[in-house]
């Protein structure tokens, strides 16, 4: 009889050599004679561990990493088809600490499915919550969204719900669904193990987002770095196709849905809804002024429902067990669970999926594991590059929208970066900066200009004496001020967020170099 | 947007970009909001969009070449000159930055002997910048063409690049 063996096929695994121990495995397999079915699913998101390799047993799947290519002889020495002892045996995947104490709502099939198999996912619980809104009318289907308190989990967290009503009561004879799959906040990668681990998920949320509001036709805009998910994104498109989950009549329901992956360029900017819309319609990612908001007048001047890849893949698991069973986790108004991106310098980097409340103290040392480098953690950024820096002494906020806003940051889409002693807050503010002057669409002067003012002013500060530095502090808080005031999008709205935060947590980082010879 | 190009003066262009193009185009232009896409097709055949081919663009997508021009001009990932045979994508982004990306940079620039949009003398690489290749688990990240590599070291982008050159060598 064949044994299964798990090998994942996610860019972060194969950065670190899947591939080759994919075909190393296959092939010693071969030359012993041994029967063996290579799977190549997503990652559990143990990226520490990658490449992690699972074999089923009788006793349930065994995980051993990481895995290189060399280690393949060994393993198979060992007798690790039946979950034989090797000094990089894990033991059954699901008794390991970081993924048995996750609640995994969004992520419950990534890493263990097959991503490129329709059945597999329909064995896993898949394409249940579309059976459900199918016998449901648009606004039944809303009010499910709404009542399960879920939230735009891309960054600005607003409930989801709201966004949908406002589009399915605006009338139109033609409606769209997108997906803005556009993932460019450093620290995050929960979209791009969705659209890789559990393609289905996407495109199950998506068509019940199109039949509560009434679209046809859907867009998933995917970033171009993210070539590995558009072949994944393709491929499960045409498997729902050809079964009949997309097209003119979904699982014949008479109503069409259809849908297709367009390839963003490489602008930042074009994560922003408005920007993203005119890149779809060929244009400039240039921001559209709100209202009319997309909701209404959306893409090509049609009622749109805009929502990022986790959002829209927590939808199917609300259809399938109700609203109540996803409001239940959580806490405050943050409703639900979070998949958390845990990046930088940690031991134990990777996706965590809790539902809200956790602390970040928590996130970062009992799954963290703490710095890699090993020495302690100096600064945290939450939210990708326009969110705060969060100093040590601030580890016990708790993983909750409000609860960040309360502390001047933002939780936005999850992703958590850890910087330790040795960083220079001064140089990350600066590049906070320059990044948002490269990104900037140019439409508006705050963040146009502003931007890159800020760079001059903090770079006068760091080279200037005491009294210079002053000067140019007053200048720069008051530059920031504009910024966050007179932006029309978050990008030149919030990347004074980490300069702030870096200037009032850690101010001796920008002592003149003056004042450092001095002293 | 849809002002009609000057249809009668398209000046001279090589003819593999020519056709090039109305291949593309032809597949595509129907297609609502078709632009990237005809920008991703011509870019993935040529390895970049020449400026000769705006004019062409533009008259088969009805649009200006000003529009055009400033579409390409807008996103970073698409080029209008050629790149080197590997286009080398290293990311500079924050949780990159915390595990020694700024050392890397410096180290990969020395080592190929040019700046970030640079292309290697003997046209094998250029290295572009990136701002998140979505590996951050795996800090610092580089990506080749479409080859992600993670928790990059400067020893390990030097083997790298040693095992490359051979590879160009024996091929």
């Amino acid at each position: 009889m064949s044994i299964t063996v798990y090998v994942p096929c996610d860019a972060g695994a194969l950065s670190l050599g899947a591939e080759a121990v994919a075909t190393a495995i296959a092939a010693e397999a071969r030359q012993r004679e041994v029967e063996v079915r290579v799977v190549r699913n997503g990652s559990r998101g143990l990226y520490w561990l990658e490449p992690m390799v699972e074999v089923a047993t009788a006793d349930g799947r065994v995980a051993y990493g990481p895995v290189q290519r060399e280690d393949v002889p060994s393993l198979f020495e060992a007798d690790f088809l039946h979950g034989g002892s090797h000094t990089l045996a894990l033991g059954p995947t699901d008794a390991i600490a970081y993924l048995k104490s996750q609640q995994r709502l969004t992520f419950a099939r990534v890493g263990i499915i097959d991503p490129r198999s329709l059945d597999d996912y329909r064995a896993h619980g898949g394409y249940r919550g579309l059976e459900a809104a199918l016998g449901m009318d648009g606004t039944a289907i809303v009010q499910a969204v709404t009542d399960a308190g879920l939230r735009g989990r891309g960054g600005a967290a607003f409930p989801a719900g709201i966004k949908w009503k406002t589009c399915l009561d605006a009338p139109a004879d033609r409606k769209y669904i997108v997906c803005n799959a556009d993932e460019g906040d450093s620290g995050t990668f929960a979209d791009r193990m969705i659209m890789e681990g559990d393609p289905f998920v996407l495109i199950e949320g998506m068509t019940i987002a199109g039949l509560a509001v009434g679209a046809s036709h859907g867009y998933i805009y995917l970033r171009c770095e993210y070539p590995h998910a558009q072949r994944a994104l393709e491929a499960a498109i045409a498997s729902a196709e050809a079964d009949g989950y997309l097209g003119d009549d979904v699982r014949g329901s008479g109503k069409p849905f259809r849908l297709e992956v367009r390839m963003a360029a490489g602008a930042y900017i074009c994560g922003e809804e408005t920007s993203l819309l005119e890149s779809l319609e060929g244009k400039r990612g240039q921001v559209r002024f709100k209202p009319p908001l997309p909701a209404i007048e959306g893409l090509f001047g049609k009622p749109t429902v805009i929502n990022n890849v986790v959002t829209l893949a927590s939808v199917p698991i609300i259809l399938d067990k109700g609203a109540a069973y996803y409001r239940d986790y959580g806490s405050g108004r943050s409703r639900g669970t979070l998949p958390l991106q845990l990046a930088g310098n940690l031991k134990r980097p990777g996706l965590v999926e809790r539902a809200f409340g956790l602390t970040l103290r928590e996130l970062i040392e009992d799954y963290g594991g703490g710095t890699a480098s090993g020495r302690p953690v100096r600064a945290v950024q939450v939210g990708g590059p326009l969110g705060a820096y969060i100093p040590a002494s601030q580890l016990d906020t708790p993983i909750d929208y409000e609860a960040f806003v309360a502390i001047g940051g933002m939780l936005g889409h999850g992703g958590i970066v850890v910087f330790d002693d040795s960083v220079d807050m001064a140089a990350q503010a600066r590049y906070a900066m320059e990044f948002c002057a490269i990104e900037s669409c140019g439409k508006c002067t705050p963040c146009r200009i502003g931007s890159t003012r800020g760079v001059e002013v903090i770079d006068r500060i760091v080279a200037g004496n005491a009294a210079e530095r002053e000067r140019n502090e007053v200048l720069l808080r008051d530059l920031c001020q504009t910024m966050l005031a007179g932006s029309l999008c978050a990008l030149g709205g919030m990347a004074p967020f980490p300069v702030l935060s870096a200037l009032d947590h850690f101010p001796e980082d920008f002592a003149g170099a003056a004042d450092k010879k001095a002293s | 947007m849809k002002r009609a190009a000057n249809a009668a003066s398209l000046p001279d262009m090589p003819e593999n970009v020519r056709t090039a193009v109305l291949k593309v185009t032809a597949r595509l232009k129907d297609q609502p909001g078709a632009l990237l896409p005809v920008l991703h097709g011509v870019q993935a055949a040529l390895g970049y969009i020449p400026e000769a081919s705006v004019p062409l663009i533009a008259r088969e997508m009805n649009l200006s070449r000003a529009d055009v021009h400033g579409v390409i001009s807008f996103y970073h990932y698409f080029r209008s000159q050629p790149a080197g045979r590997r286009v080398i994508y290293l990311c500079r982004a924050e949780s990159c930055q915390a595990m020694g990306a700024v050392t890397l940079e410096k180290h990969i620039r020395q080592r190929l002997g040019v700046d970030f949009h640079e292309t290697t003398a003997d046209g094998a690489f250029t290295l572009e910048p990136v701002y998140c290749l979505g590996n951050c688990a795996c800090s610092p990240a580089m990506m080749v063409d479409d080859e992600l590599k993670g928790r990059l070291t400067p020893a390990g982008f030097d083997a790298w690049l040693a095992a490359e050159k051979m590879d160009a060598e024996t091929t």
